[in-house]
């Protein structure tokens, strides 16, 4: 169920949003008036998850000593096939090789005024599933819930009914300024937890990411490790 | 030695200068005309990590209001936003301030984990001229310069060359400039950059591993213009030749 026909042969450029769920940007909406940021975001809030981040289902992530907690940002991505012309023909099928599972773990940061390279970059940041999932498998990414947990305990339940941009307009409102090309993958974006923050991790935890929703995109599943000099 | 990457003849070919001309990996030489050139970087197994820096120059930080970082504003671009020498930029219909920035790029030669500053060089394959093209009309204080500023389709032309490390002994010693339709707009010197080349390498290898045809963009001083559909900007680094590129409109 999971096999597509147009596979790319390696990964291209990474991409992940920023405040694309509805209680994410409500949460933060009190300060995008103020300084730095002095208004809401209008264009999609992208960054990139470097190589050095890929990190496979199993794959150990190793935090830097004088970082007590990592960030969970559980996701899905489309990764986009040879003919990911957006503009002509939105996410057709033919357009998304495939979606996958993401882990975009981050050192927490509280500023989002400049780019969150040494905190979204480092080695092995972001966990990527093994299930590759078809677009006419996956259906409506809306209707996707994926559930996380750490050491086998349900943390947070993200429901991709509540993006701001579905998957169709974020495309559309990104390929607008630059070519999905194939290869590219782009995230839906994180949810917060009710309070507003992201659940943490720290060293020894093992980070579940499953959807009870569509099993056929597996378990994303990663441990937290101590760096080692 | 200066290596370029051109089309030419239906195939892509590794190439060298060659006097006025250039010498493809098979033994031919053709004339710098006859090819098109693309980015000078060989394919890489897995996706390129293009890291570019944001008021690496005094003069431009405060050109732009700002005040010196204390530590490198690095932001990220994919590699579909670069495009060879002698290509076309597109400037969007109805944007009001498209500029320039020439910035020496170090291309990194091997992994690179953790160096000090003082083993960097080592790791240094060689050094091209980039043009990190902005478009302030896009910018928004999130994540910022955010990528409709800095990632768009055709906006990075680099190089024509890249350029031996052993050949450029100090990069910190390079006159640098800017010409728009043959006019002076931009003129500096690498030795004002903020943060180094050696400090560069230390700093991201300190939280990310770098391979090798991975890119460093390092900034560009002051003196960046608006420039308009038909301008001819050749962005110029002492050493590593004249990064040629028009500004076309949004078709």
């Amino acid at each position: 169920m999971t096999v597509t026909t147009t596979r790319p042969a390696r990964l291209g450029t990474v991409y992940g949003t920023l405040l694309n769920f509805k209680r994410e940007f409500a949460c933060f909406a009190p300060q995008m008036g103020q300084l730095p940021y002095r208004a809401a975001p209008k264009a999609p809030v992208l960054y990139v998850k470097t190589a050095n981040t890929w990190n496979p289902h199993g794959g150990h992530v190793a935090l830097p000593a004088n970082v007590p907690q990592i960030e969970v940002g559980a996701t899905f991505a489309m990764v986009f096939g040879p003919e990911a012309d957006v503009n002509k023909s939105l996410l057709a099928t033919k357009t998304i090789a495939y979606w996958v599972l993401m882990n975009d773990f981050s050192i927490p940061h509280a500023s989002y005024f400049r780019p969150p390279v040494k905190f979204k970059c480092l080695d092995g940041f972001l966990g990527i599933g093994a299930q590759r999932v078809s677009a006419e498998v996956l259906g409506d990414a809306a209707g996707v819930t994926l559930e996380v947990r750490i050491n086998g305990a349900l943390k947070q339940t993200v429901d991709f009914s509540q993006l701001i941009r579905n998957a169709e307009t974020l495309a559309r409102d990104v390929s607008e300024f630059m070519s999905l090309r194939e290869g590219d993958a782009l995230m839906l974006g994180l949810d917060c937890l009710p309070d507003g923050i992201r659940p943490l991790a720290q060293v020894g935890d093992t980070v579940g990411i499953s959807s009870p929703t569509h099993a056929a995109l597996g378990v994303l599943s990663n441990t937290v490790i101590a760096e080692s000099l | 030695m200066k290596r370029a990457r051109v089309a030419f003849a239906g195939a892509i070919h590794d190439a060298v200068d060659h006097g006025d001309k250039l010498l493809l990996e098979d033994g031919r030489t053709v004339s710098c005309d006859a090819v098109v050139w693309l980015p000078p970087l060989k394919p890489v197994a897995q996706a390129r990590t293009v890291l570019a820096l944001g008021l690496n120059y005094a003069d431009h930080a405060k050109e732009l209001e700002f005040k010196a970082p204390e530590e490198p504003l690095v932001f990220i671009k994919g590699e579909g936003a670069l495009i060879g020498h002698r290509a076309f930029t597109r400037r969007p219909a109805g944007v009001k301030f498209m500029h320039y920035e020439c910035e020496l790029t170090v291309v990194i030669g091997k992994a690179a984990r953790r160096v000090k500053r003082d083993d960097a060089y080592d790791f240094v394959a060689g050094y091209s001229v980039a043009n990190d093209y902005a478009i302030r009309d896009y910018l928004e204080n999130w994540y910022r310069p955010n990528l409709r500023v800095k990632n768009r389709d055709t906006c990075t032309p680099i190089g024509p060359w890249l350029v031996d490390a052993a050949d450029i002994p100090n990069p910190q010693a390079l006159a640098l400039q800017t010409t728009v339709n043959g006019k002076v707009t931009q003129s500096g010197n690498t030795k004002d950059m903020i943060f180094d080349v050696p400090f560069l390498i230390e700093y991201f290898s300190s939280f990310m591993s770098l391979q090798p045809g991975d890119l460093i963009m390092t900034g560009t001083p002051d003196g960046v213009v608006d420039c308009q559909p038909g301008d001819v900007v050749v962005t110029e680094i002492e050493g590593l030749g004249a990064l040629v590129n028009t500004l076309q409109g949004a078709t």
